[in-house]
């Protein structure tokens, strides 16, 4: 205890960045507008339930703020350790939906393992990446460990199957090493390589795929070869942004999601929700509002006391706008329907909590930043 | 290698990387911007249209259908509430689960499910009638499963209800969801598919009045395809009610009188053309016909060696037989080919050329006048008269009666039947007219055809002494909402160029059949009404030159009776056909002569013209043993 004390610094409460927690709650917020719009049935109704984990998510954002990064990333192999625990205790004893195995009942908690996943890859390979400074770049070979960290918990999530978490965590790697910065060289070999390997790499994803998924690919290729069935869900989130216009349809006025045309209205499609009834003006400021949180998230990479913040900084913009420009334009028809939820405002506890924990990092590496640059 | 060494070299590279990610991300962020303002104000106006296609459905409110009376307004047409089972294919999440799931409540096959999703065509979304009539318990079960079954749904409409079952059934009609054939060959454009519209008999002829005016709502549904609210509606008009020229005690009289054989009964006033009574049988109930029957029962229908569809009284062609010779008489008294007094020896037969033409009595009826020829029937008299008149001269007064030409009733489908004549068959077959054919045309054989209805026109013509009408089915129509009743008058038509003279010794001698001693129609003789009629007795089966032959066994002649009553002021005029059935005086004078009684002196209460409680019940009546 008497250690922790000492690392926070004093000028700490000075620091805490106001305009992070506010952008992050109005989010929150209409998000919980929009699940109260479309989902305000059940037992305990789901906005209910999401305000819950809404409020576990703000415990872990301010835990994460009092405990300095650099402490944090000591736990980061331990953590790592536990989730890889916890994802092959998922693919034997967990709970099933919809054709996909990804959760785990715990005292009557529902959580989701790949989620935690994100966490603990975005941890190990700060980690690792700000322990292993490569003077000019990274070559190939230097990558190979740092990969495999990344590789290792992404096969088991796509065994469950979860593709949207197994791209994120790509994505997460992809992110870091642009960050770390890699030789020109091993950019135009690394790329080389993927090409060469894309074959093989597509029949092994192809193959992982359930049926449900390869149609969802399919349709997205081409959505007139079955327009009443498979394309069904993208035509219907298509016409429920659509038909939103300038101002939207109102407030639990939105015909495509109230009498249920829109498939997963409250989880993968809920900003199709927020589209109709909020019109382009909403999803404007919406879009604007996680824009905020991200550039805050990027400002607070730069301002980094080392390159651990950074790292860590970037590693969650990175988790939370790859989502975000994800879910968007899969929702308007932009990219086949792959599953992943809109951050902070898709139904999700786990997701949630985890969101939160990674905008409470940034708001760490904001406040022990280098007062430097002021 | 070591160009970027220091620290401030590496934090600004980090700078730089970090600046271009930022920037890159702007960037699609950016992209996906564009894409919102394309979707949603580009196009904006197309999604909100296909949204409002999504939600909204036109669901049509079916009329209440008009209701008929008989003229004195005993109701004989209702509509009582039905539930109907309906599909809207769209709707269906399973297919082939739900269609599995229906065969297995209603106990039909798989495939008589499908037919009936097939049977019509329909416009997306447009619900298909599965099955009407839904008993409670199919219905609750339906209901039960309604949450995995999609795109079922039961609706409570009205069910046409013909109270008295089969009786009057061919007058009435029935009625059904308008066929792809009737959708596009109408002009009325206020038919779309699922209408019930009259696909037989008054049903169809007054379908424009009795129809009314489907109204339309609008529903939002949800994705399953259920109704969550009705967005607005215009409102059914209701169709309107028809009162009958029909007395349905007097019809009631005329079924039980023919009981169980085949044949037609019409009776006409032949002071107006209304139709008092019409019937045809064997018959079909009509609710069975306005309920949906499947294929397999339809084809049974169709096919029935019987005919059971078939209104016999205006499309069962038929040889008149003797009751020809009243249009024959005619035109022999009106051409001056003989006067009332003339004689004829009559010996069973005639010898034409090289063929004999045999009477239908073996010995002959030995010297007779008009009176007692027609009172007799004897053909020798009127094969005589037919050759030396001509068979134009007999066309052209049968054409006076009406012979030879649809009367106009507000049925469809009503035959012309032949008034065979040198010109008609110079047309029809493209021979020349035979001598010998005149002689069987004398006696209503030979190519002679008639409809019941033509029968019936021409004893009301010789009841009125030439006075003709059209026939008609409807004395009023009412409408509901304002409560105005519209009269339909009577339509005269031109006499029959026939002079008074010539019908004074028709209806002496027609009341001579039943009166006299001898005369044919003698079953039809009342101790309450003095009654005139004629006679005839039709071959089925018989060459057209041949006279007279021996009925093949199976083929028993078709028995006429045609008569009016009183003699002295006709008020009911009646033709009677029944098929096979012998002679006319014992197997279809005794119907008229019933009928007749009933009419003119009606019971207080007669029993069996009370509805029936059940539909289905059928009253099996034992043909009348009189004659």
């Amino acid at each position: 205890m008497s250690r922790l004390r000492a690392i926070s610094d004093r000028r700490v409460p000075t620091n805490f960045d106001w305009r992070l927690v506010a952008a992050t709650s109005a989010i929150l917020l209409i998000g919980l507008v929009s699940l109260y719009s479309v989902a305000g049935g059940g037992t305990t109704p789901i906005y209910q339930r999401q305000f819950y984990w809404m409020l576990l998510g703000w415990a872990a954002f301010g835990l994460m703020t009092v405990v300095d990064y650099r402490v944090l990333a000591r736990y980061a192999y331990v953590g790592y350790g536990l989730v890889m625990l916890l994802l092959l205790l998922v693919l034997v004893a967990g709970r099933s939906s919809q054709g996909a195995q990804r959760w785990l009942n715990v005292g009557g908690l529902s959580i989701q393992p790949s989620e935690l996943a994100k966490l603990a890859v975005l941890f190990v390979l700060a980690s690792y990446f700000a322990e292993r400074r490569v003077v000019g770049g990274y070559r190939i070979a230097q990558l190979t460990v740092p990969a495999l960290l990344m590789l290792a918990p992404l096969a088991l999530v796509m065994k469950q199957p979860d593709l949207g978490t197994a791209l994120t965590l790509l994505f997460l790697f992809l992110a870091m090493v642009a960050v770390v910065g890699i030789r020109s060289r091993t950019l135009v070999v690394g790329t080389l390589l993927f090409f060469m390997l894309f074959p093989f790499l597509w029949q092994g994803v192809w193959h992982s795929l359930k049926g449900y998924q390869r149609d969802r690919l399919v349709t997205f290729l081409d959505p007139s070869a079955d327009p009443q069935g498979k394309s069904y869900h993208l035509m219907q989130s298509k016409i429920a942004i659509g038909s939103g216009g300038w101002f939207g349809k109102g407030f639990q006025e939105g015909t495509q999601s109230q009498l249920k045309f829109l498939p997963e209205a409250h989880t993968d499609f809920v900003f199709s929700v927020l589209a109709e009834e909020w019109g382009f003006v909403g999803a404007i400021v919406v879009i604007g509002l996680y824009l905020v949180v991200l550039l805050l998230g990027m400002d607070a990479a730069m301002r980094a006391r080392d390159m651990l913040g950074s790292l860590l900084a970037i590693g969650v913009v990175a988790m939370i706008g790859f989502n975000l420009i994800i879910n968007v334009a899969m929702t308007s028809g932009l990219l086949p329907v792959v599953g992943i939820p809109l951050p902070l405002m898709s139904y999700g506890g786990t997701a949630m909590v985890v969101t939160m924990t990674g905008l409470g990092v940034i708001m760490n590496v904001r406040m022990r930043r280098l007062l430097l640059f002021h | 290698m070591s160009y970027i060494s220091s620290p401030q070299d590496q934090v600004k590279a980090l700078h730089d990387r970090l600046l271009w990610m930022a920037v890159v991300m702007c960037g699609i962020v950016a992209l996906l911007v564009v894409r919102l303002w394309g979707l949603q104000v580009w196009y904006g106006d197309y999604y909100l249209q296909l949204s409002e296609q999504n939600r909204l459905r036109h669901v049509p409110i079916q009329a209440p259908r008009g209701l008929i009376y008989d003229r004195t307004g005993r109701l004989l047409v209702t509509n009582v509430p039905s539930l109907n089972l309906y599909v809207v294919e769209e709707d269906m999440s399973d297919p082939g689960a739900t269609i599995a799931e229906i065969s297995r409540i209603l106990g039909w096959t798989e495939e008589e499910v499908r037919d009936r999703i097939n049977s019509r065509r329909r416009s997306a979304y447009a619900p298909v009638l599965i099955k009407q009539g839904l008993t409670l318990s199919e219905a609750a079960r339906i209901e039960a499963h309604r949450l995995s079954l999609s795109g079922l749904k039961i609706e409570v409409e009205a069910r046409r209800r013909y109270l008295y079952g089969p009786m009057a059934s061919h007058l009435l009609g029935y009625v059904g969801e308008v066929t792809a054939e009737q959708l596009e060959n109408s002009k009325d454009s206020s038919l779309s598919p699922g209408s019930i519209v009259g696909q037989s008999g008054l049903e169809a002829s007054y379908d424009h009045w009795l129809r009314g005016r489907d109204g339309m709502k609008r529903v939002e549904v949800d994705a399953l395809g259920h109704e969550r609210r009705v967005v607005d509606a215009v409102e059914p008009v209701r169709g309107d009610d028809l009162y009958l020229t029909i007395d349905m005690e007097l019809q009631h009289v005329a079924e039980a009188a023919l009981g169980e054989r085949a044949g037609a009964v019409v009776a006409v006033d032949p002071n107006s053309g209304d139709v008092l009574a019409m019937v045809s049988h064997p018959s079909v109930d009509p609710n069975l016909l306005s309920g949906n029957m499947s294929t397999a029962e339809w084809t049974k229908l169709v096919n029935d060696a019987e005919h059971p569809l078939t209104n016999r009284v205006i499309q069962g062609v038929y040889p008149p037989g003797s009751v020809f010779k009243i249009p024959v008489a005619a035109a022999a008294l009106e051409s001056r080919q003989i006067r009332p007094g003339d004689h004829i020896f009559c010996q069973g037969g005639l010898q034409f050329g090289r063929r004999f033409f045999r009477d239908w009595k073996a010995g002959g009826h030995g010297d007779v006048d008009l009176n007692d020829a027609i009172a007799q029937s004897c053909d020798v008299y009127f094969y005589r008269v037919g050759s030396e008149m001509g068979v134009d001269t007999i066309a052209k007064y049968a054409t006076e009666f009406g012979l030879g030409q649809p009367t106009g009733i507000a049925l469809a489908s009503e035959r012309h039947g032949i008034v065979p004549s040198t010109d008609w068959k110079a047309k029809a077959m493209g021979e020349p007219w035979y001598p010998g054919e005149t002689l069987s045309v004398a006696i209503g054989q030979g190519y002679v055809g008639v409809t019941p209805l033509q029968m019936a026109d021409l004893i009301a013509t010789v009841a009125s002494g030439g006075r003709r009408y059209q026939p008609h089915l409807v004395k009023s129509i009412q409408d509901r909402d304002s409560g105005r009743l519209e009269t339909l008058p009577p339509t005269r038509l031109a006499d029959a160029a026939v002079g008074a003279k010539t019908f004074q010794i028709l209806r002496r001698a027609l009341t001579a059949v039943v009166e006299s001693e001898h005369g044919t129609g003698g079953p039809a003789r009342s101790k309450l009404v003095s009654i005139a009629g004629k006679t005839g007795t039709a071959q089925v089966v018989g060459a057209a030159g041949a006279g007279r032959v021996k009925a093949p066994s199976g083929f028993e002649d078709h028995a006429w009776f045609v008569a009016f009553a009183p003699v002295e002021s006709p008020e009911i005029a009646i033709a009677v056909l029944v098929e096979h059935g012998g002679h006319g005086g014992s197997a279809a004078a005794p119907v008229a002569k019933q009928m007749i009684e009933s009419y003119l002196r009606p019971l207080p209460s007669s029993p069996g013209t009370t509805p029936p409680g059940e539909v289905t019940e059928s009253k099996p009546v034992k043909r009348s043993t009189r004659g």
